[in-house]
């Protein structure tokens, strides 16, 4: 009974962390731009792949790792350097899917690097799992929630003790009154992308181990990631890794105790529950309309 | 001043008129004519997409649900319970419309991305919905749907019929048929956007609370907007899956959601007549690029891109203001 129970919490804290990563991936570029990115996921995908591609040909695998990071960070930049800055007049939905087409760009990319197949990654340790009440904790969703925690801590200290923060947070507020005491905005915009896409593909070579990966592997991890954002209330980063946790749980919940085909159904009820009694997430800022 | 107004929504009906119906004589063979049905009835979704997106400013990234929901609600009712086609277009558009209202009410009350959200989250309930209810719907492999039928009278894509004395095949028929909906379609539409109802909904999308000022209720021609862009969805989709004799749970997929809210984009956001054309390019581009084999995907994420960012406005917007400056230039240079 109680193991159960604490199994599938551990299982839904785990995938609940990833989808935090991915989360705090959107809010980083929303904040920014007030675009939401649906190439979300295709950094996760790049991690993961160019991780299992790397250490497939040889390399040690952190070494392997930091250079898909890099690579996922590449993408991030060009991503906004080629996509979404010659677009600054369009509309809210034409940029919807001009990052729609980059997702499905890169997806290409990916099945003609890496073909259609499923791969599989090592653990990052052979750790024996550990049992607590009956339940077993695997090694790599330690690996996963202590990743997580780290990155948490290390995007709160960028944005309120570094300088490159400090201008990413004012762009956000105030883009023309950043300008003026002379931040670069297109560069901070391009460092947001940046940081998005490292933090999309460490949360995708930290969870291949567990889920697998393959090219389109993104899709639904972006979804879910964009769900836990706007649960949590887009923008708000506390909202994203709360968002991301207690839709991992409850998905885990519903798919131990009620059915795993309606698990996903459950995730996406539960976002139109939080929406209709609080409009903008549970911890969305309230935004005065101008007229 | 009403007049020329009148004409010239007359004239974009007559100008498809002509298109749709001449279309036959570059189509030579079944596959041709399977793929120009299947644009007409996705266009005719379209058009109803686009009343919501286009005209209101409302995002929409579920649509496809409605769609499925119709497809799969005639395919049910003529399948498993021996229903005629016409009153189970008609009754599953009347529960499709119901259904949207009751879910429009709250969700449409959300701004932006979270309007975005709750839509994405609708579909995606149905198409899980429908995934998983094997009985009813055959689950992820499908079911079949039976031939169209009005009053006994039945039209299927492999019959012979004869039209005005002329010999026509099935496929040919089904395109005629699929052809005379489409003009229906955006007849209606284009009657309802220059109605009072269009009106108030331009005032929605221009601003919300400015319209909400002048007493437009906006809560409600949201909801009813929504309402119609689904009764559309579901009228298509039953024609789809009784044209398609097969449906499988693709028709109420996410993925299907964005196909259509794209050719809304990529055609002309508010252009009854670009979203037409962003149907028909869409749906043809597969068609050309299966050419690049491996390369398709990327060629068809690249070009989605660039399009979008050197024509934001979509294709038929774009093209009639670069000829209306040709145009202009000329007249000036007469002078």
């Amino acid at each position: 009974m109680l193991s159960e129970f604490l199994q599938y919490l551990f299982t839904g804290i785990t995938i609940g962390a990833t989808y935090a990563l991915i989360a705090l991936g959107f809010t980083l570029i929303y904040n920014a731009s007030h675009v939401i990115n649906f190439a979300q996921g295709e950094f996760l995908m790049i991690g993961g792949m160019t991780t299992v591609s790397l250490t497939g040909m040889g390399v040690p695998m952190p070494l392997a790792i930091v250079l898909a990071v890099l690579l996922a960070g590449v993408f991030g930049i060009l991503l906004q350097r080629f996509a979404i800055a010659p677009a600054k007049q369009a509309d809210v939905v034409t940029l919807i899917i001009i990052t729609i087409g980059a997702s499905i760009f890169i997806r290409g990319l990916a099945q003609l690097v890496w073909g259609k197949e499923y791969h599989v990654m090592p653990n990052f340790s052979r750790d024996e799992p550990i049992r607590i009440f009956g339940a077993v904790l695997n090694s790599q969703s330690l690996w996963v929630l202590g990743v997580g925690a780290v990155l948490v801590v290390a995007l709160v200290l960028f944005f309120t003790r570094t300088l490159i923060g400090k201008a990413i947070l004012a762009t956000s507020m105030n883009k023309q009154a950043a300008r003026l005491v002379g931040i670069r905005t297109q560069l901070v915009l391009m460092l947001a992308f940046m940081v998005s896409a490292l933090l999309g593909s460490i949360a995708g070579v930290v969870v291949a181990p567990i889920t697998f990966t393959s090219y389109d592997i993104g899709i639904m991890l972006g979804l879910k990631g964009f769900v836990a954002a706007a649960i949590g209330g887009l923008g708000s980063g506390v909202g994203a890794v709360v968002g991301g946790l207690l839709l991992g749980v409850v998905e885990a919940m519903t798919a131990g105790y009620v059915s795993s085909d309606y698990k996903d159904a459950v995730a996406f009820s539960m976002i139109l529950v939080v929406l209709f009694f609080m409009p903008r997430g549970l911890f969305g800022a309230k935004v005065v309309e101008r007229v | 001043m009403l007049n020329r107004f009148m004409q010239s929504r007359l004239r974009g009906l007559m100008v498809l008129a002509v298109i749709l119906f001449s279309l036959p004589v570059f189509l030579s063979n079944p596959f041709h004519y399977e793929l120009a049905t299947q644009m007409a009835i996705i266009a005719g979704t379209v058009v109803g997409l686009n009343l919501l997106v286009g005209f209101a400013g409302q995002i929409s990234l579920g649509h496809a649900g409605f769609f499925g929901l119709g497809a799969y609600f005639t395919g049910i009712m003529t399948g498993h319970y021996g229903w005629s086609a016409i009153p189970a277009l008609v009754v599953g558009a009347i529960l499709v419309g119901l259904i949207a209202w009751i879910v429009g009410r709250p969700i449409l009350r959300l701004k932006g991305h979270y309007l975005s959200m709750a839509t994405l989250a609708v579909g995606f309930i149905i198409a899980i919905i429908i995934n998983n209810e094997r009985q009813l719907t055959g689950g992820p492999d499908g079911m079949p749907v039976p031939v169209f039928d009005v009053f006994g009278w039945e039209l299927s894509p492999f019959g012979t019929y004869s039209l005005f004395g002329i010999e026509l095949n099935g496929s040919e028929a089904w395109y005629l048929f699929a052809a005379a909906v489409l003009l229906v379609a955006v007849w209606l539409a284009q009657n309802l956007i220059d109605s009072p109802i269009g009106r108030a909904l331009r005032s929605v999308h221009g601003s919300e609370v400015a319209a909400r000022v002048v007493g437009v209720n906006t809560a409600r021609y949201k909801s009813l907007v929504f309402v119609i862009s689904a009764v559309y969805a579901s009228v298509m989709g039953g024609l789809y899956a009784h044209f398609q004799g097969f449906i499988t749970p693709a028709v109420a997929s996410f993925d299907f959601s964005i196909v259509l809210i794209t050719m809304v984009v990529l055609g002309g956001m508010g252009s009854t007549m670009g979203v037409i054309l962003g149907a028909v390019v869409l749906k043809l581009l597969p068609q050309i690029l299966t050419h690049f084999q491996e390369m398709e995907a990327v060629m068809f994420g690249l070009i989605l891109m660039l399009t979008m960012i050197f024509m934001p406005k979509g294709l038929l917007p774009t093209l009639q203001m670069a000829v209306s400056k040709r145009l202009k230039r000329r007249a000036g240079g007469q002078q």
